[in-house]
């Protein structure tokens, strides 16, 4: 399966190009820009693990791809998200988020059913490769 | 206050000799008085910042003076009544008065003319919409010496939007709770309306969900009817929407419409929603504004987001000179509360002129919204930090129109495709799939700096290119467009600049 979070998901993988034009345009922005990585790519697992500091006051987004380039080398089976910040009051969040990297596989979600009073059902979602130790979960 | 004081206060209530003009420069002569004359018409009054201020379009019957129109319509939405009272002498009634400070022709509009009107805040309960509207729009409009009248826009003093407890979320938590940035949301309402049974419902509810959309979408009419009960509805609609999570990855919703005939069953339902795991509820505007008030309250104390559906709003907001416009209306309800409301699309197939909706777009998003008669804003308005409320366009939209949609919506708005999803021929979801690439595609286009409007097509049909479905919508609905005259258009209209 392939998971759908960010804006850009159901188009082809960006190219690396693509990625720095759209990174590009949150710079001209003034937004802040962030990357993170994962191996527990649940839908409501709202902190990944940063890769370094947000980078504020940039200019140009091959600092970032460079960045980008360097999580990708130490982290090559995880996702991977860069993210852009607007801090203009009145939004103060996030832009921008796009997955850069994804496990080469994905082995996708369970979802686990629990029966209640009145035909009731209380659903958890369980992500197949959190069934592993954190680091292993995609064959590292 | 002793009764000799009262007596004191007393006016002379004896009728004028009939052969001898009436007294009508003094508001304590008993009577019918000119509304102008008595204090309601002051065209040297400097509103105050803590005025509420109201722009009406008034249409006098013939012989009715404008000036005098205004002032009537001053005086029957606040204190006045059609004969003196001597009981106003008892209070300090040039505060409560209702005061008319200007009146102006509109050109191109012969016997309309614009009445500015301040009320003053003591007028007003405190965090009360039904208050609000009871006064201000409560007895005027039948008013026999108007022809038409419409409540053109309001102004809501920082001080009274403090008031009130605004969105249940706002835009940025419901976008932080969703995880979902930089993009439009996307949904379908669930078509037929009527007539599927729960378990097909949640069919639709599924296969649009999964295929790519964020939300669907109980229409308005979708209550509890005999074909289809609420609880059902709700049990396979959470079956469908979490199994579409597990699909995809991606937190998804389905708007349960908890409206019901008493605030019990409204209670009843919503409570429900929460307990089997839905985010978001909605509701229709016609339980009106109490009730959608309390579900507001409801919505932030529970956590879930609350859709509105404006049903039955066009019986009072269409007609450009009798009503209520809706961006009066979407003040409203952004001050009670919502987080989503239904603003119109510009190019589908229900009413709303291009310039117009922008004004209830900025009037509904943004924090500070200033005044401009070219987008139909009357007065600047100061939201004092109550969040955004997140606009909804629906009804008659296709992938097609993609760039058109963003372009004229932005990015803080769902895109809301029911028959551009559900008609698709390759099914449901093959529907949702195209809408959503098509909407990717463009984001990534315009962050790339290039010119959706004019190269719109060209960037969908490249996107189609790998995509199936999308190569199939737009095929099919390349044709579909409704052009239609507005009937509610602003006065103003915009020159264009010469490049």
């Amino acid at each position: 399966m392939r998971i759908t979070q960010g804006t850009f998901s159901f188009l082809p993988d960006l190219s690396d190009e693509q990625i720095g034009r759209q990174i590009q345009y949150a710079l001209d922005r003034g937004w802040a820009i962030s990357i993170e990585h994962t191996d527990d790519p649940h839908p409501r697992n709202t902190y990944w693990e940063m890769f370094g500091q947000p980078h504020f006051d940039l200019r140009d987004a091959a600092v970032v791809l460079r960045e980008m380039t360097t999580a990708r080398e130490e982290h090559p089976r995880r996702y991977i998200r860069v993210s852009a910040y607007d801090a203009r009051y009145g939004r103060q969040t996030t832009a921008l988020s796009f997955i850069v990297q994804r496990p080469p596989h994905e082995p996708g979600f369970r979802l686990d059913r629990q029966q209640g009073p009145g035909r009731t059902e209380r659903f958890a979602l369980h992500a197949y490769a959190a069934d592993r130790p954190a680091d292993e979960r995609y064959g590292d | 206050m002793l009764s000799h004081d009262i007596i004191r206060f007393m006016p002379t209530i004896v009728p004028a000799p009939s052969d001898s003009p009436v007294d009508r420069t003094s508001r304590l002569t008993a009577g019918v008085s000119e509304y102008s004359r008595m204090g309601y018409w002051q065209p040297d009054y400097v509103p105050q910042s803590s005025d509420i201020l109201c722009a009406f379009r008034i249409t006098p019957q013939p012989g009715v003076d404008p000036v005098e129109a205004a002032a009537a319509v001053a005086g029957e939405s606040s204190t006045a009544t059609w004969t003196v009272v001597w009981t106003d002498r008892l209070t300090d009634f040039r505060r409560y008065q209702a005061k008319a400070y200007r009146c102006e022709s509109i050109s191109g509009r012969p016997g309309e003319y614009l009445a500015y009107i301040a009320y003053d805040l003591d007028l007003f309960e405190e965090g009360s919409i039904a208050n609000l509207t009871s006064s201000i729009i409560g007895n005027v409009f039948g008013f026999k010496a108007l022809a038409a009248l419409r409540l053109e826009d309001m102004r809501i003093p920082a001080i009274y939007a403090k008031t009130f407890q605004g969105p249940a979320h706002g835009i940025v938590v419901e976008r932080e709770l969703l995880s979902k940035f930089g993009r439009p949301l996307l949904g379908a309402t669930v078509k037929p309306k009527l007539g599927l049974s729960a378990r097909n419902y949640g069919r639709v509810v599924y296969e649009a969900l999964r295929g790519g959309l964020d939300f669907t979408k109980d229409d308005e009419n979708i209550n509890s009817q005999p074909f289809m009960r609420w609880r059902e509805r709700f049990l396979y609609c959470i079956e469908a929407v979490e199994r579409a999570q597990a699909r995809s990855g991606e937190i998804k919703g389905h708007y349960m419409n908890v409206t019901a005939a008493d605030m019990e069953a409204m209670y009843e339902r919503a409570e429900f929603a929460r307990e089997i795991g839905s985010n978001i509820i909605m509701i229709d505007l016609t339980v009106g504004y109490t009730a959608m008030q309390s579900m507001a309250k409801w919505a932030r104390r529970s956590g879930l987001i609350l859709h509105l559906h404006r049903a039955g709003h066009s019986t009072f907001t269409r007609q450009k000179t009798h009503g209520v416009s809706f961006r009066v209306l979407a003040k409203w309800c952004r001050l009670l509360g919502v987080d989503h409301i239904h603003a119109g699309t510009v190019v589908g197939k229900l009413e709303g002129d291009p310039a117009t909706t922008k004004g209830y777009y900025r009037t509904l998003r943004d924090d500070v919204v200033e005044a401009d008669p070219r987008i139909g804003l009357y007065f600047d308005q100061d939201w004092a930090s109550l969040p955004g409320c997140m606009p909804v366009a629906s009804g008659g939209i296709h992938a097609g129109q993609m760039h058109q949609l963003l372009d004229l919506l932005g990015e803080d708005v769902v895109l809301q495709f029911g028959g551009g999803t559900i008609g698709h021929p390759d099914g449901i979801a093959a529907g949702a799939t195209a809408n959503r690439v098509a909407l990717e595609a463009m984001i990534l286009a315009r962050n790339e700096g290039r010119d959706i409007v004019a190269e719109g097509p060209r960037i969908l049909s490249a996107a189609a290119a790998s995509c199936g479905p999308l190569a199939r919508a737009l095929d099919i609905w390349k044709d579909i467009s409704f052009e239609y005259t507005s009937t509610d258009t602003p006065d103003v209209v915009a020159t264009p600049t010469p490049a």
